[in-house]
């Protein structure tokens, strides 16, 4: 018996343990690198006008979302009637980071399906993307005033997150909830 | 009564399954003749069992038997009569039901045809065919019965998902299953050929026929599905990286680099064990792309953690079924040794490359497919990685993968000089080249991106290269020379489909143009040179729906082209409301209309698609499944089964363990 034909097995079992071990663990306690470091310097042509730019200095010292999505992903349209609620309600500007879509298909989807977005960057190729260490979309981000990322959700965006880590981390950085 | 006696059929099904699964390969272990005899009547048993709970099954849909959970679960009285035939598998209960039905036939067909094998191969081969049996029906009869009674029985039933009433969809598991399962009949003769422990390469040529058939099967099942998902989805796109699709795809890849490798092992009797590898590869990605497409286990990965005992049930058998086969192939697969090597520039080296490039392309799509799966299972919500990684890593195995292909199917066995390869398709290389640079020429309106006209290039590549010595023969009129056998047409027409569908491909995701419109009636749009007319919406009644109709009047330079009438159906009893476009297919370029939502007064939401050259991505599967048949069906492996019968008359009881 050579070892090497022991591989595919040591493998598979490999695989199947990594995937048991999934199904339990909370994988949410997977963290941003960049928890309490000061958000990737960044700038992007806006979605709406190209002349336009969104960077870090848009977020102009106030407490700030930004949300990747795209027109491709089944959970980014999950969130979006809770964006365009949050945008109403949260006193928090929602920025967007439209990652390898195409634009046409996004303004139409923002057409369709309400815009909660202050302003969208626009991002085709996902070099943003990989500098904020967006694994896939929806992933959302908490910013605060001085710039450091204060919380990063990954998948869509629901009530119950809301309430229990953004509020929380809003009205501390805020100083109130809605945000003023 | 009878849906009791149905669930009676698969328990007894089960017993001989049982015995099946048991005996022969003991049988064959021990040199028991009369134990290595019962091989083909239990799998012609158990045939007949199955196929009789299947007809019950059946059965109970066609008169509304809503006491059957199942059915009352699935059907309604108002769907009509094809649609309640096809209703048996439209959930997770009855694709199991028919799944097995096509394993038992896959079985069948393997008892019928394995007479020329030594008896006791081919009892291990059914013997193996009978474990995975055994797995399917128990776990049928412990956590999917298709028979529980719903007491008290419901008045009307809850009719079939509106998105499976379709004939596409009525024809697409069956093949999509008979491609699936058949990946069981390779994955049987190569854990036979472990447990025989002596591997020659009459091994090869006994499983490429039973490969290319399950192959072909799952060429057309996917096909048929790609193009279900194109008419019936409503979003006008024909493949989309979902689960359940990329779910059909992986063993598909696998399956291909398989056939490829089968080729190597017959021919030249090396990569013997990589071949076991693959055929044991295969099967694994079908039994879980079966379970991610029809059991809703992986679909909406929730039930995995709310329904444990089949999530968990199903672990133990993939764990038992490739666990069991990876580790025996850790233990005899060292004993294969090759019978030579081969060189730089030979049909071998070339066939390698292509395995370890589908390989790749398997596992990108693997870990695009679970990433988000696993995070879902771990109560993490719905992400997605996207299209966007999907088309990116995708490609770069995909086209060194077309462009050696044209190179690899002129390649000789055994080595030859690589400037004689060269000089030989340097004629194709050029006419594939400026035919690529005058067809983006043609199709395009301003080139935004480079990797279109290599695309169209490497596709004209492959059709040209593919049917150059046919034309050459041609030319230079070869008639001497021995004519092409069906297995190298299966070649050169399987091979002509992928380029066909690499360009059809290309083509239709470089130049679509689509456009979303208000339109009310009266309202024209413009795209690509058509006019599109919508001349308003009215209502429409279906058997068990209820749908408006749009009209729209398709001009090109005044002169009609066609009528389209999209609908968009609300069905009665699932009250969700379907997309139905309209389709004007031409080889050239599809017209899609879809009607959308209703915008207020008279004006609705349109969505128009102009897609040049998309039918070439069928057309391109299609001959692909063609070609397969022609391989499988040449005369190679008949002769070789009437010469094995002329050597061994009477039974050959194969030698035992080892070698």
């Amino acid at each position: 018996m050579m070892w090497r034909y022991a591989i595919p097995i040591v493998m598979f079992v490999g695989l199947g343990a990594l995937f048991l071990n999934g199904l339990d663990r909370d994988t949410r306690t997977i963290v941003s690198p960049f928890l309490g470091k000061p958000a990737p310097e960044f700038a992007l042509p806006q979605l709406e006008d190209p002349e336009a730019t969104l960077s870090n200095a848009t977020f102009g010292g106030r407490t700030s979302l930004l949300n990747i999505w795209a027109t491709w992903c089944p959970g980014c349209r999950d969130e979006h009637p809770f964006l365009n609620e949050l945008s109403e309600s949260s006193g928090v500007p929602i920025y967007g980071l439209n990652w390898k879509d195409d634009r046409a298909v996004a303004l139409t989807w923002l057409d369709t399906l309400g815009n909660p977005y202050t302003a969208s960057g626009y991002d085709p190729v996902g070099d943003v993307g990989i500098d904020w260490g967006a694994y896939a979309a929806p992933e959302t981000f908490l910013i605060g005033r001085n710039g450091t990322v204060l919380y990063k959700h990954i998948a869509p965006l629901t009530p119950a997150v809301w309430e229990t880590e953004f509020v929380p981390r809003i009205t501390e950085d805020c100083g109130s909830y809605p945000c003023k | 009564m009878i849906p009791e006696l149905g669930q009676f059929a698969l328990v007894l099904a089960l017993g001989l399954a049982l015995i099946q699964a048991s005996l022969p390969l003991i049988g064959a272990a021990q040199g028991r003749d009369e134990w290595i005899a019962l091989a083909r009547p239990m799998a012609a048993g158990q045939f007949v069992f199955v196929a009789a709970a299947f007809l019950i099954l059946t059965h109970a849909f066609t008169i509304d038997d809503f006491s059957v959970r199942y059915v009352a679960m699935h059907s309604n009285t108002a769907l009509p009569f094809a649609y309640k035939v096809a209703a048996v598998w439209g959930g997770h209960e009855g694709s199991l039901l028919l799944w097995m039905l096509i394993l038992a036939g896959w079985t069948l067909a393997v008892a019928a045809a394995s007479r020329s094998l030594p008896e006791a191969y081919a009892a291990r081969v059914i013997g193996v065919l009978g474990i995975v049996s055994v797995g399917i029906l128990s776990f049928m009869l412990l956590t999917s019965n298709p028979f529980d009674r719903l007491l008290p029985a419901a008045v009307d039933g809850n009719d079939l998902n509106p998105l499976l009433q379709d004939p596409a969809f009525a024809i697409h598991p069956p093949m999509l299953y008979l491609g699936y399962v058949g990946f069981s009949v390779p994955f049987a003769f190569a854990v036979a050929a472990l447990l025989t422990g002596s591997l020659d390469k009459r091994w090869a040529r006994w499983t490429r026929p039973w490969t290319l058939g399950a192959w072909l099967f799952q060429t057309l099942g996917i096909a048929l599905g790609s193009w279900w998902a194109y008419y019936e989805l409503g979003w006008g796109g024909w493949w989309f990286w979902d689960p359940v699709e990329n779910a059909s795809f992986m063993p598909w890849l696998a399956g291909t680099a398989l056939i490829h490798s089968l080729a190597v092992t017959d021919r030249r009797g090396i990569f013997k064990s990589w071949t076991i590898l693959l055929a044991i590869l295969a099967f694994s990605l079908s039994l879980l792309g079966t379970f991610i497409v029809r059991s809703g286990l992986l679909t909406s990965v929730h039930a995995f953690a709310s329904d444990p005992e089949r999530g968990l049930f199903i672990l133990m058998l993939l764990m038992l079924i490739t666990g069991g086969a990876l580790v025996l192939y850790a233990m005899r697969a060292g004993r294969m040794e090759a019978e030579g090597g081969f060189k730089l520039v030979s049909r071998e080296a070339f066939l390698l490359l292509n395995n370890i490039l589908l390989v790749v392309a398997t596992g990108l799509v693997l870990v695009g497919t679970l990433y988000p799966m696993v995070l879902d299972a771990a109560g993490y919500g719905t992400v997605s990685v996207g299209p966007p990684y999907f088309n990116t890593t995708f490609s770069i195995p995909m086209l060194p993968l077309v462009l050696l292909l044209g190179l690899g199917m002129h390649a000789s066995w055994l080595g030859m000089r690589g400037e004689t390869l060269v000089r030989k398709l340097v004629p194709a290389a050029i006419i594939a080249v400026l035919g690529g640079i005058v067809l983006t020429v043609v199709v395009s309106r301003g080139l935004d991106n480079v990797l279109t006209p290599i695309g169209i290039i490497a596709g004209l590549w492959v059709v040209i290269a593919s049917f150059w010595d046919p034309i050459m023969r041609l030319v230079r009129r070869e008639s001497r020379t021995v004519p092409l056998s069906r297995a190298q047409w299966g070649m050169i027409v399987a091979h002509a489909g992928v380029g066909l569908f690499v360009l059809g491909v290309t083509v239709t995701s470089a130049f679509t143009i689509e456009s979303d419109q208000a339109m009310a009636p009266g309202d024209s749009a413009s795209i690509a040179g058509f006019d599109f007319e919508f001349r308003g919406v009215r209502e429409v009644e279906g058997p068990n729906y209820d749908a408006y109709e749009a009209e729209v009047a398709v001009r090109r330079n005044g002169s009609p082209v066609t009528l389209l009438a999209p609908q968009k159906r609300v069905y009665r009893v699932q009250r969700n409301p379907m997309t139905e476009a309209a389709i004007d297919p031409a080889l050239r370029r599809d017209l899609f209309v879809a009607l959308g939502e209703p915008l207020g007064g008279n004006a609705w939401s349109v969505r128009i698609q102009y897609r040049p050259m998309l039918r070439f991505v069928w057309l391109g599967a299609l001959l692909m499944a063609l070609g397969g048949l022609l391989a499988a069906t040449d005369r190679r492996y008949r002769a070789e089964q009437r010469q094995a019968a002329e050597v061994t008359p009477g039974r050959l009881v194969g030698n035992t363990e080892t070698a």
